[in-house]
């Protein structure tokens, strides 16, 4: 499999009054080309801070301290490997949402309310393909068969034109400031809509040329999610980062939502990331997952071992402790809580909590290491059971 | 089995007032003839989606919110089966009269906003306790602990407030708080989805002791199909202020008789691998409740709709030991979904 993306010792720290909060303590994994990777934990553990990481979103008071995140782009002969905390900011706009986009949690949030959803969808036809646009739109206007009489052919075609080459160039922005003369977007404006249109309906939206014009009030909150989804996949994304995406829906719904997201994944993006706290989405939609604790990555399976057969003692505990379909007798549960950041305990930070707990883990972090064939852990104990012999 | 809880027809609708002159332009119909009886030391689950009238019927029955229509009756503990009081006509203050006060309480979704910040956790246990008998404040606080020891809580966290908890700590709170008036009956409105998983399983398990040692009747409202396999006895489905299937958990999850249960119970992710399953997934969204569609409300979505289900609204009807529902093709399901969705079955895949 090739990678697609890379985060090797990724450190974000929040600096608040009551002192520094470690969110990600030297997280790395690796999401592999048309992969499904699930990340999993309970909350402030660190899963939203490392897509937000990934993106370059992290609002103040919190920095990314150090790492490295690396996308590997292009085809796989001149695969590009690059590193986006090095990046200007202007490379990364123009890559969200481009190549990597994010489906956020609250769809109430993530939508502005006071623009139409069609409009929104568009804006990133609008950000990101202005170029190939203005291009199609200038073809047609020279197409031979266009022989309507348009007075402002020649001016448009003129436009279009020099848009096609630089969408940015300095003529094109004042024009943009002059009333009327500003209308030359128009066309553009248009096509963005047309094409939102036809990507909100491939989503699976009825009549998507009437839920265009409506408010984000005006629709229900399923199909506000799907409408995060559009705008999250107007441009063809590689890697899709899907935040706790079906959270806050009900059963049939989050049903529906699921199942786009797999349908999606067969024929359009190749990656996704998916963030959760729900062990019954990762189980059902992931290929590979990630275990989160305290800002560190505690486990990484593919699925099936780590359901089937995990090895950290967190991992266990939190697998004993949900509710399952076939399940008789108590529900076991992890004593204590989550520990708080800002003041995390030493060594391993699930050790309070673990009933495994060796000297070792009271003051050393322990390192993720790889215990079986791409099963990787970290865990004093599960490194000493390895030792001895205890797992083959 | 004897009675707790009896509710007959009950409704609640909700105006929407519009204009200037604040006309009732049109109401939300969140309950619309609700028939459900509650046994005594009972856990009945309560699931649907949100906006479906869940929360309102835990709400309506402890008198939270007046019922538009139909009757909330409670059968005493001691008493001959006819000798029940109306909850609904009751004025509030004559909730003593009948020796009621404290008997139907209730634990909300957030602990976050249901515990008042302003006041130590002494303070909150203590206040349902002096609302019904006069005690010193010696012996209220010993009660006071007691409460706290039940819950997993310890006396050193008497003069806190509620900020200074975590989140299941703050649940656990909040259920003191319900058992401090010696209640019988307890309306727990998604206690858990607030909560971490790893919390969540600690306050399920509390709930579980104290219905037990204390004999409680427990009314769980919450959308985890899950959670309620785990802790409940018999479980109600609702859908748009009906219950569209009632009974006993274990009948619910082997034997749904109503799609749209079926529905439900195959949308749950399940946490284990390798769980093929036929998967119903329903299409469009709940309608709105301020005008649900006429005849089964559930025909908008419901795949296997017939003429009949648009015209003629399906009565609740018992069909087995405990097992009532409401679907005109409630004899036939069984050809139409394929059997044994919810177990593993390499052959039906989707």
């Amino acid at each position: 499999m090739t990678k697609l993306l890379e985060t090797i010792d990724l450190k974000t720290h929040f600096y608040t009054y009551e002192g520094v909060v470690k969110a990600l303590n030297k997280v790395s994994l690796v999401i592999d080309q048309g992969q499904t990777f699930g990340l999993v934990g309970e909350s402030g553990c660190g899963k939203s801070v490392t897509a937000h990481s990934i993106m370059r979103i992290i609002q103040e008071p919190g920095r990314i301290e150090g790492g490295k995140v690396i996308i590997y782009l292009g085809e796989k002969s001149q695969c590009a490997s690059i590193d986006l905390l090095q990046q200007s900011e202007a490379y990364m706009e123009g890559l969200r949402g481009n190549q990597i986009s994010m489906i956020f949690q609250e769809p109430n949030a993530a939508l502005n309310p006071i623009m139409r959803v069609g409009d929104q969808v568009g804006e990133s036809f609008l950000f990101h393909r202005k170029k190939e646009m203005c291009k199609k739109i200038f073809e047609a206007l020279c197409a031979p068969k266009n022989n309507r009489f348009h007075p402002l052919k020649k001016f448009q075609q003129i436009v279009y034109r020099s848009a096609a080459r630089n969408p940015d160039a300095f003529v094109l922005r004042t024009m943009d400031m002059i009333p009327l003369i500003r209308r030359w977007q128009n066309r553009l404006k248009k096509e963005a809509k047309r094409r939102a249109i036809e990507i909100v309906g491939r989503l699976g939206i009825p009549h998507p040329d009437q839920i265009v014009e409506q408010y984000p009030h005006q629709l229900s909150g399923g199909m506000k999610q799907r409408i995060v989804i559009a705008i999250a996949l107007a441009c063809n994304p590689t890697l899709l980062i899907a935040d706790e995406a079906t959270s806050n829906l009900d059963v049939t719904i989050q049903a529906q939502i699921l199942d786009l997201l797999a349908q999606l994944k067969r024929e359009a993006i190749s990656s996704i990331l998916l963030i959760t706290h729900d062990l019954g989405v990762v189980a059902e939609t992931c290929d590979r997952v990630g275990v989160m604790y305290a800002g560190n990555i505690v486990e990484v399976a593919d699925v099936k071992d780590l359901f089937e057969r995990p090895l950290h003692p967190y991992t266990m505990a939190l697998l004993d402790a949900v509710p399952k379909l076939s399940m008789e007798g108590k529900l076991k549960s992890i004593k204590g809580n989550v520990p708080n950041l800002g003041f995390p305990p030493p060594g391993c930070r699930f050790h309070p909590r673990c009933s495994y707990t060796i000297d070792v883990c009271r003051e050393l972090l322990p390192e993720l290491i790889e215990i079986e064939n791409n099963h990787l852990t970290a865990c004093h104990w599960v490194m000493e059971r390895k030792k001895t012999g205890r797992i083959s | 089995m004897k009675k707790i809880l009896e509710l007959q027809d009950l409704k609640k609708h909700y105006p929407i007032q519009k204009g200037v002159f604040r006309r009732t332009g049109s109401t939300i119909k969140a309950l619309d003839g609700i028939d459900l009886d509650i046994y005594r030391g009972e856990c009945l689950g309560l699931v649907g989606e949100s906006g479906c009238g869940k929360t309102t019927t835990g709400k309506v029955i402890i008198r939270l919110a007046s019922p538009t229509g139909g009757r909330v009756y409670y059968h005493r503990e001691m008493g001959n089966p006819d000798d029940r009081v109306d909850i609904t006509g009751l004025k509030k203050s004559s909730f003593k009269k009948h020796h009621l006060q404290g008997k139907l309480q209730m634990v909300f979704q957030d602990p976050a906003s249901s515990l008042n910040p302003r006041m130590l956790v002494k303070q909150i246990i203590a206040e349902p306790i002096k609302a019904k008998v006069r005690l010193k404040s010696r012996v209220l606080e010993d009660r006071v602990i007691a409460l706290l020891n039940r819950v997993g809580l310890t006396e050193d966290h008497l003069f806190r407030y509620p900020h200074e908890f975590s989140g299941g700590q703050r649940q656990r709170i909040a259920v003191a708080r319900a058992i401090a008036a010696d209640p019988e009956f307890i309306v727990l409105d998604e206690p858990t989805s607030a909560l971490d998983v790893s919390v969540q399983s600690q306050i399920l398990n509390l709930l579980k002791t104290i219905q037990k040692t204390l004999g409680l009747t427990y009314l769980f409202v919450t959308h985890h199909l899950l959670v309620v396999k785990y802790i409940s006895d018999r479980t109600a489905v609702m859908y748009l202020g009906k219950i569209m299937e009632v009974a006993s958990t274990a009948d619910l999850f082997s034997t749904p008789l109503h799609p749209y249960t079926h529905a439900l119970l195959s949308g749950i992710p399940i946490p284990e691998v390798g769980r093929k399953k036929h998967r119903m997934i329903l299409s469009g969204d709940v309608p709105s409740p301020a005008n649900p569609p006429p005849g089964c409300r559930f025909h908008t979505r419901c795949p296997f709709v017939l003429d009949r289900c648009r015209a003629e609204e399906p009565a609740l009807v018992k069909v087995g030991k405990g097992h009532r529902v409401a679907c005109h093709r409630q004899h036939e399901i069984d050809l139409l979904i394929p059997k044994n969705h919810n177990h593993p079955n390499p052959e039906i895949s989707h």
